[in-house]
């Protein structure tokens, strides 16, 4: 494999500085490289790639694999933004002792991760600062979903007893507001503790995984043809982002690459996908703080926009489209014009709507220093896509990982450093002109030929990565083959997963009132944390 | 103020005139599976490919052969058009309002009598044919008297997403928005189950929500409307049942209509809320056999 030069210094200043100790070094990608290591190994990467070279730890996951290798694996997953490449880390834990150190005091982003590999495989993480139970909740007996010697149908009690053990602020006028599960709006469902003084919050604690529904488990027992419509429903409102991702991380393991119309058609529907939900969140920013008429005309554009994805693909949310090893439907001449079309009236439509919302001064009161995420926060909680280029995090991996038609656009990644909820809105408002532009150099440059690649029975034991950088941010689906086109372990990283913990900071000092619209700016998903 | 009044003049009327006009979908959109039940010659391939058993075959020996019974759920569909891809007896049709009052009549079930090699010899008996549609356009057609005898001219929705992927809540918003204005029929969503008249229920029920979906259902007032929504909802869709998830709401409390859909458009919603209130009676008394 042709490794990327940056990364073959990197390669090279680790075997100088540990040596054998890494006991293998593999590069199945030109900006891929895989470690193996002994435990004691992690902490001292984690500072290299994380302090030295300014990386971000984005995944932290686990699998069995004490069948074939008598240990389970952690692995860390670091992104070297600055030099466009990955670097996995694969920790050997041993299972007669699974316990390893816990990186979250160096890395704060890894801190619910870590707690979710403790209670999927019961692999402790020793030092971790609040160890409590945090994907399976407090009442659940003691399993471990996610080992190999666990049935996925396997019955469970019904629900009873305690979810958690909430810690409690204590004080004079302090009292504690929950909300939740059920919310209400026409929302996901999540537990939110607000403890208040007056009204400004002074400490936000968050409870997921209410509709965690064992999809990682699922995926280890779906023919892979099937795992793409799974993927499809790990969230709603990203499915072709995270089936995409997912098909990327197959093909990667089947060694194929899709012709280069199917990059075009699925960079156009992820681009689709980017603006429908953009336009709605612009108009439901609005609403929160009470101006309706710009969340009306948002949504009226939205319907516009899902039309004509069901024009495209035969389904509003662009279900269906996804394959492996390319798109299942082509866009034919009319269609293209549709969406053309599409393109020139969003132009005015969009250029209206912001008008709209400029001309408010009511709407840019009620946003501007409200619920900020400061750069540094932002980077100690890892937090990604649009949420951390509002806070000055500059990646996008469309940009920096650039995949199926990404590289053949002009483009530029909107970042901010104010981190308030104003420019949350103002990271879409710019993002969706970056669409819109992006569109109109696919259509231009829409190349001819097949759909997709035969992709065929895929080899077993192989691992890949797949990523995408969905309108929330970036999707990871690391995937591990079995045999008779299977897989043995399908680790999916939605965005949202790495960013709640950023909404109980952003929220500090800020009124409860202002809950709700700082919640949408962010507007992250239940569904893909929890899974 | 003045721009605000520009664009929204500007905009004019965008709602849709459905359910008195047909649903303004593209004829490219895949809603129900039709089966050419006389010709189908083979179910085992759709159902290979099916990812959620929506097409699903069962044999047994009868008479010295064997006979087989094939199905095609519509609460288990997807709408993925898969099916079609692999067996030209499949088609998809742009049919969005697929609805109905009972889990039972989602199912269409036919029986063959089997060649040696597993493929159809004859049809020993077809489905029962779908909802007519005319039933469908009478029911839209009494639904303004309905709503105003039955509920005083308003019903209120509690929706619940005891574990949804999201996607039925995008088309759910979808009915707020100025297109499909679900108010103009004075049908609003409410804040609480106390204020509610009915839930719209999304998801396969997991576990870390069932309770919460009981204790919604039990603070919702009597007469009380269940509409289980999406595939999910349905019978719990691509997710079954497993150790997370207890599957299909009605799993979990009695659901009065359900509607298919991966995720279900903002027709076919409507469609299936208008079903719902054709359950009740005027006075607010809930029919046993709607």
């Amino acid at each position: 494999m042709n490794l990327l030069p940056a990364l073959r210094s990197l390669r090279d200043e680790l075997a100088q500085r540990f040596g054998p100790q890494l006991e293998c070094v593999d590069a199945p990608q030109s900006n891929e490289l895989h470690l193996h290591v002994k435990p004691d190994l992690a902490a001292a990467l984690c500072s290299t790639f994380y302090k030295k070279h300014h990386g971000r730890l984005a995944g932290v996951f686990a699998e069995d694999a004490r069948a074939e290798h008598q240990v389970f694996f952690v692995y860390h997953l670091y992104v070297l933004d600055s030099i466009h490449a990955f670097v996995l880390v694969r920790v050997a834990v041993a299972a007669e002792r699974p316990e390893l150190l816990s990186l979250t005091h160096a890395v704060p982003a890894a801190n619910w991760q870590e707690r979710e590999i403790q209670d999927l495989f019961g692999i402790k993480l020793i030092g971790h600062p609040n160890p409590r139970r945090c994907a399976l909740h407090d009442d659940w007996p003691e399993v471990y979903p996610l080992r190999k010697d666990f049935d996925l149908r396997s019955v469970l009690p019904a629900f009873e007893g305690q979810r958690h053990n909430f810690l409690k602020v204590e004080g004079d006028g302090v009292f504690q507001v929950p909300v939740g599960p059920v919310h209400a709006g026409i929302i996901e469902p999540g537990h939110f503790l607000f403890s208040v003084a007056g009204e400004p919050v002074l400490y936000l604690q968050l409870r997921m995984f209410y509709v965690h529904k064992g999809i990682e488990k699922l995926f280890e027992s779906l023919p892979i043809t099937h795992c793409v419509r799974l993927a499809e429903s790990i969230s709603g409102d990203s499915g072709f982002a995270h089936a995409t991702a997912f098909c990327h991380a197959i093909e990667r393991v089947a060694g194929v690459v899709p012709p280069p119309r199917a990059r075009a058609l699925r960079t156009m529907c992820l681009e689709l996908e980017r603006l429908y939900n953009h336009i709605a969140d612009l108009g439901a920013i609005c609403t929160d703080v009470a101006f309706v008429t710009a969340h009306m005309h948002a949504m009226r554009i939205k319907e516009r926009i899902l039309r004509v994805n069901e024009e495209l693909t035969g389904n509003r949310l662009l279900r269906g489209m996804a394959c492996l090893g390319g798109v299942r439907f082509d866009f034919d001449a009319a269609q293209l014009r549709v969406l053309a079309e599409l393109v020139a009236e969003l132009e005015i439509q969009c250029t209206d709507l912001v008008a709209l919302i400029r001309g408010n001064s009511g709407l840019r009161d009620r946003l501007e220093t409200t619920g900020v995420l400061t750069p540094k926060i932002a980077r100690d909680l890892g937090v990604v896509g649009l949420v951390g280029r509002a806070s000055g995090f500059d990646h996008d991996l469309r940009r920096d990982f650039p995949d199926d038609f990404y590289d053949e656009v002009q483009f530029s990644v909107p970042v901010f450093s104010e981190g308030d909820v104003q420019h949350r809105m103002v990271v879409r408002r710019e993002e969706i002109f970056q669409s819109l532009g992006i569109l109109r150099q696919v259509l231009a440059k829409l190349p001819q030929g097949p759909l997709a690649v035969e992709v065929g029975e895929v080899p077993p034991d192989r691992v890949a990565l797949g990523y995408v950088e969905g309108w929330r941010g970036e999707i990871f689906h690391w995937v591990h083959t079995a045999p008779g086109n299977r897989l043995a372990r399908c680790k999916i990283k939605d965005p949202s997963l790495q960013n709640w913990p950023a909404l109980s900071e952003a929220i500090l000092d800020n009124i409860i009132p202002d809950f709700p619209v700082l919640n949408k700016s962010f507007n992250l998903s239940y569904s893909g944390t929890d899974r | 103020m003045f721009e605000t009044l520009r664009q929204s003049l500007k905009t004019g009327v965008v709602t849709t005139t459905y359910p008195a006009t047909p649903p303004e979908v593209s004829s490219r959109t895949r809603g129900r599976p039709e089966i050419d039940w006389t010709h189908w010659l083979d179910s085992r391939p759709a159902a290979a490919v099916c990812p959620t058993g929506a097409i699903a075959a069962h044999d047994e020996p009868d008479e010295g052969g064997m006979n087989r019974s094939a199905t095609l759920d519509l609460a288990k569909c997807v709408f993925c058009g898969s099916c079609a891809d692999v067996d030209p007896a499949i088609r998809m049709t742009p049919q969005c309002e697929l609805s109905a009052r009972s889990r039972d009549s989602l199912r269409h079930t036919a029986r063959y009598r089997l060649n040696d090699d597993g493929t159809h010899q004859r049809l020993l008996e077809a489905p029962p044919p779908a909802a007519s549609a005319e039933w469908i356009a009478a029911a839209g057609r009494q639904l303004e008297t309905r709503i105003q005898s039955v509920l005083g001219r308003s019903l209120h929705i509690r929706h619940v997403d005891a574990g949804s992927c999201n996607g039925c809540e995008v088309e759910i918003h979808g009915l707020n928005s100025p297109v499909y204005d679900i108010e103009r029929f004075g049908i609003h969503f409410v804040a609480s189950p106390r204020h509610a008249d009915m839930l719209l229920v999304t998801g396969p029920v997991t576990r870390n929500m069932e309770l919460a979906l009981k204790k919604t259902y039990a603070a919702t007032p009597d007469p009380r409307l269940v509409v289980a929504v999406g595939a999910c909802g349905c019978s719990g869709g691509i997710f079954g049942v497993n150790y997370a998830t207890r599957g299909a709401v009605d799993a979990v409390i009695p659901v009065d209509v359900y509607i298919p859909g991966c995720p279900p458009n903002p027709h076919a919603l409507l469609h299936g809320i208008l079903l719902a209130i054709g359950r009740l009676e005027a006075g607010g008394a809930k029919k046993e056999n709607g």
